[in-house]
């Protein structure tokens, strides 16, 4: 009998590549060819009109081959980058132009695009280029925004892309008649996915077939090429895309096309020969997204139990310069905000604003991380009026497991309901307050109090909408030396998907997990899908896979059963092997690959084996009408609605009296993604959210001054967490509610390590303190001058 | 303009390789494009990430941080070369596989070579001493949980092969 490897930890067959040096990321395809170096003039400017741009200098340098500004694009190039994600209430969207025309809106903004022999030759021509520039006031941070005193695009009033309202009862009426309210303004900086490996893409004409290939590190290689196909005027099946390994993407790789996935291509069919462009770690900050910046105002009512009579959120959504990925990230907060919870009334509406800074698109948690600081501090702010243990307020606030599907009465970023699947969350808290020692802390409190030592817990709990739609597809084939093939088309960012996948297809068809290959982000192997995102890749592809490896099965036994002439259903698929149960008659899965494709002519001894001189009976055609040859099965999954996972977090962190440092002395998590597929890859996927948590909660800020600056554009002064940040040892327990949306019960996991950390520090630094926290990040020097507050009234 | 050209020999994992590189290449570029190593990762080009982290006669140092004129005869490690001839993954890389400590792999040969050397040094550490071997190098993907382990692990392995 196959072992099941559902379920269990399997190593990842993905290392033996990437251990040995061997993976191939973007700025690795090519290398040892002749391949041309591109570099970018950005703008150093947050707000100008451009009067000129003289590139009269640059082709004088030995090496250079060409140099683009806006004027040399030409018809779909030329005009403004595609709105990928439209939504009614966006009624001022504006995208960039891939070199920008007559007016730069953020410094990095692209202007010039120069391909040479080599990087350092493209730099040294980039840096000859001279541009006039007629100087605008520029617009930086929300409250500037809402200002308006300065307009980022002249064209769109009160700096406003969007608002956006949704309303579930009557919050306002709820509210005014509840026994107590409260009112809260609570703020989250802006900070970046930052993967270690920045944006890249590689392209190739080949003008002997008419045909484009680009390597692009990308979480949607079909979103490219639909885009690059657009713009360069090909047809679709000119184009393929094929994404490498990809050294981490955390969001910032599904925005598309970024303007050198769609320059790279055009120098090089223009030029003959195949053109590189690699992100460095500078223009990964100043010209890749960003996301987390908002600004809110609560207003609450609630009873004596601390139930929520009524919610009123306003919140201000700081988007850039331009909104190429629509309101995705606000709409995510306002709905998302809900978590776990119930409020009786609700009522949310949202500014989108255009600043003069990098723009916005999604982040790892795509505006969940603020909604959850929203939420869950109006929870402990009710906790603390109320004088209750911030658990029981959130317990009084759940929704119970029979109250499944529940549907909240608002609209999710997919156009859907927003109606949760399953979950269970009351038994969620009781495992996390029992990992973290929860009705133990007081006795922690007072014993570290003794040692005059302050320390402080906090929970937060939060729901996500994982699994988003439209589809995924998957092609699974079986060859004749009995290896299966099995294509998706979303991509891979170090989720293990080679891994989880074919641990799905081993268990479906009863082959051996060794015997398996899965490709994933390539479009010739499977030009219909979407892309990695919103966690939902396990469930998408993962339950697409499933269903192309049962029809694949499915073929595999009506074949069998014919050549072996028994009933199929006294068949069974052992270790590649389809067998009559309980006798010797039996065939390999490469045989019955074998028999499925009447073959005129042998190349090889199976091949022999398979001339329409061979196989199948005389009296009929070789391939049945309803049959087609080989061996393979296809499939796509497309869910109705997203499944929600869920999960909470509690901390413990020790606060230095004298001089505010925070120290994290314990980290639990409690997790329901339904079923795990890999326990380890699932884990390893918590580990990473919540040292990206950590940086978002205490370290990592964009600090813009006033001009537009981004000041700390480097990994010296973004402070992104080495190991000395994250916690030692990170606690964590699972739940498995599976979901009833997929036929394998599972929710996606990539996201939710990163979402409650806001919220969880923010409490637990709350109570070592004793300040009221509202603003996230947090450094010891913003801790410090708190506590002079509090001092000093 | 043009550039004075530099005829270096690397010496990279036991081969001897014959550039001709300006004096400004890095010597990350030049173990890259010139060797075509691509196992060397750059994640940062300021010295901080240390994805690029080879061995040179033996100590860990950042190739982006250095010319490739300056590697003249120095004894290169890049993590191509840390497997046997055989092709065995080396105690540390199997330990990396063993506990889940890479996720992307973008960092991974930094942290390769930096534990490899480490662990030369200090072939027992304590899970303090892992830590800070590992402290001046990012990871994006992993929290650094399973990197730590897989230190403790790779000491393990070694003492096992011993």
């Amino acid at each position: 009998m196959t072992t099941k490897l559902f379920g269990t930890k399997v190593p990842r067959v993905e290392d033996q590549r990437f251990l040995r040096g061997r993976g191939r990321y973007a700025d690795d395809v090519l290398v040892g060819q002749r391949v041309l170096h591109a570099a970018v003039l950005r703008s150093p400017h947050a707000h100008a009109r451009i009067l000129d741009i003289d590139v009269s200098g640059v082709l004088d340098v030995e090496g250079v081959h060409a140099v683009w500004t806006h004027e040399d694009l030409a018809g779909p190039m030329a005009e403004p980058l595609p709105l990928l994600i439209p939504h009614p209430a966006l009624v001022h969207g504006r995208t960039q132009f891939a070199l920008a025309k007559d007016e730069v809106n953020y410094v990095g903004e692209a202007i010039a695009f120069v391909v040479a022999e080599d990087r350092y030759v493209a730099e040294d021509a980039v840096g000859r280029i001279r541009v006039d520039y007629d100087y605008l006031p520029p617009v930086v941070g929300i409250p500037a925004a809402r200002a308006a005193t300065a307009l980022v695009h002249e064209d769109v009033p009160g700096n406003i892309g969007a608002r956006l309202e949704q309303e579930n009862g009557d919050a306002h009426a709820a509210i005014a008649s509840a026994p107590h309210t409260l009112s809260l303004d609570l703020t989250v900086e802006r900070s970046a996915c930052q993967p270690l490996e920045g944006r890249g893409t590689v392209a190739r004409w080949d003008p002997d077939i008419d045909r484009m290939t680009v390597w692009t590190s990308t979480q949607t290689s079909t979103g490219v090429r639909g885009c690059v196909a657009v713009k360069l005027g090909l047809d679709l099946g000119q184009v393929d895309v094929i994404t490498p390994d990809v050294g981490g993407g955390f969001g910032v790789k599904i925005n598309h096309p970024w303007p050198e996935e769609l320059l790279v291509p055009m120098a090089a069919r223009a030029l003959g020969v195949p053109v590189k462009y690699t992100e460095d770690r500078r223009e990964h900050f100043i010209s890749s997204a960003h996301e987390r910046g908002q600004v809110h105002h609560v207003e609450v009512g609630y009873d004596d139990e601390g139930r929520i009579l009524g919610l009123d959120v306003e919140f201000w959504h700081d988007h850039g310069a331009y909104s190429p990925y629509g309101l995705i990230v606000p709409i995510i907060t306002s709905t998302q905000l809900l978590g776990p919870y119930k409020p009786a009334n609700y009522r949310v509406v949202f500014e989108s604003l255009f600043t003069n800074t990098v723009m916005v698109t999604p982040y790892r948690g795509a505006g969940r991380p603020q909604g959850c600081f929203v939420m869950e501090r109006t929870m402990d702010a009710i906790a603390a009026a109320l004088g209750k243990d911030r658990t029981e307020v959130r317990s009084a606030n759940f929704i119970q497991p029979d109250e499944f599907p529940f549907d909240q009465g608002l609209i999710f970023q997919d156009g859907r309901e927003l109606e949760y699947d399953s979950g269970d969350y009351p038994a969620l808290l009781e495992k996390l307050k029992t990992l973290v020692g929860w009705d133990e802390f007081p006795a922690f409190r007072e014993e570290m109090a003794a040692q005059g030592r302050r320390v402080g817990i906090g929970l937060a709990c939060y729901v996500e909408g994982t699994g988003v739609g439209p589809y995924e597809g998957a092609h699974v084939h079986i060859e004749t030396s009995g290896k299966v093939k099995v294509a998706t088309g979303l991509t891979t960012q170090g989720q293990g998907h080679q891994t989880a996948f074919a641990q799905i297809v081993a268990d479906a068809l009863g082959v051996p997990f060794d015997r398996v290959e899965v490709v994933t982000g390539d479009t010739r192997r499977m030009p219909y899908a979407v892309g990695t995102f919103a966690s939902r890749a396990a469930v998408m592809s993962g339950s697409a896979i499933h269903l192309a490896a049962l029809r694949a099965r499915e073929k595999v036994l009506r074949i069998a059963a014919d050549a072996l002439e028994a009933d199929e259903a006294d068949l069974e698929i052992v270790d590649g092997v389809v067998r009559v149960k309980g006798t010797e008659s039996q065939l390999d899965l490469g045989t019955v690959a074998v028999i499925s494709n009447p073959l005129r002519y042998a190349f090889d001894e199976a091949s022999k084996a398979a001339t329409q001189f061979s196989v199948g009976d005389p009296g009929k055609p070789p391939v049945a009408e309803d049959d087609e040859p080989g061996l393979e099965g296809k499939d796509f999954y497309s869910p109705e609605r997203s499944t929600f996972a869920s999960g909470m977090h509690a901390v413990i962190v020790e606060t230095d009296p004298e001089t505010a440092e925070i120290t994290i002395l314990k980290y639990a998590v409690v997790h329901d993604c339904g079923h795990l597929i890999n326990p380890m890859i699932v884990e390893g996927q918590i580990h990473g959210g919540v040292a990206q948590g950590v940086g978002g909660a205490l370290y990592e800020r964009m600090v813009y001054d006033e001009s537009g600056q981004l000041l700390n554009a480097s990994f010296m002064d973004f402070l992104m967490p080495y190991v000395t940040e994250v916690p030692r040892g990170i606690d964590i327990d699972h739940l498995e509610t599976p979901s009833p949306l997929n036929p394998l019960g599972i929710k996606g996991a990539g996201e939710a390590g990163v979402i409650p950390s806001a919220a969880v520090f923010a409490a637990a630094i709350e109570d070592a303190e004793g300040i009221t926290i509202t603003a996230m990040p947090i450094s010891p020097s913003e801790l410090f001058a708190l506590r002079g507050q509090k001092e000093t009234p | 303009m043009t550039e004075e050209i530099h005829d270096v020999r690397l010496q990279v994992n036991g081969a001897s390789h014959s550039v001709q590189v300006p004096a400004r290449r890095l010597l990350s570029d030049a173990l890259r494009h010139d060797c075509g190593l691509t196992g060397t990762h750059v994640g940062c080009e300021h010295g901080v990430c240390g994805s690029c982290t080879v061995l040179l006669d033996g100590r860990p140092v950042r190739s982006c941080l250095m010319f490739a004129v300056s590697a003249q005869d120095a004894d290169i490690t890049t993590v191509e070369g840390l497997a046997d001839e055989d092709d065995v993954l080396s105690p540390v890389q199997q330990a990396f596989s063993d506990c889940h400590g890479l996720q992307c792999g973008f960092c991974t040969p930094g942290f390769l070579t930096t534990i490899t050397a480490g662990l030369r040094d200090n072939p027992d550490p304590t899970e303090d001493e892992a830590r800070d071997m590992i402290a001046g190098n990012l990871c994006r993907c992993t929290g650094y949980q399973n990197i730590v382990s897989s230190v403790l692990r790779a000491a393990e392995i070694t003492r096992e092969r011993a």
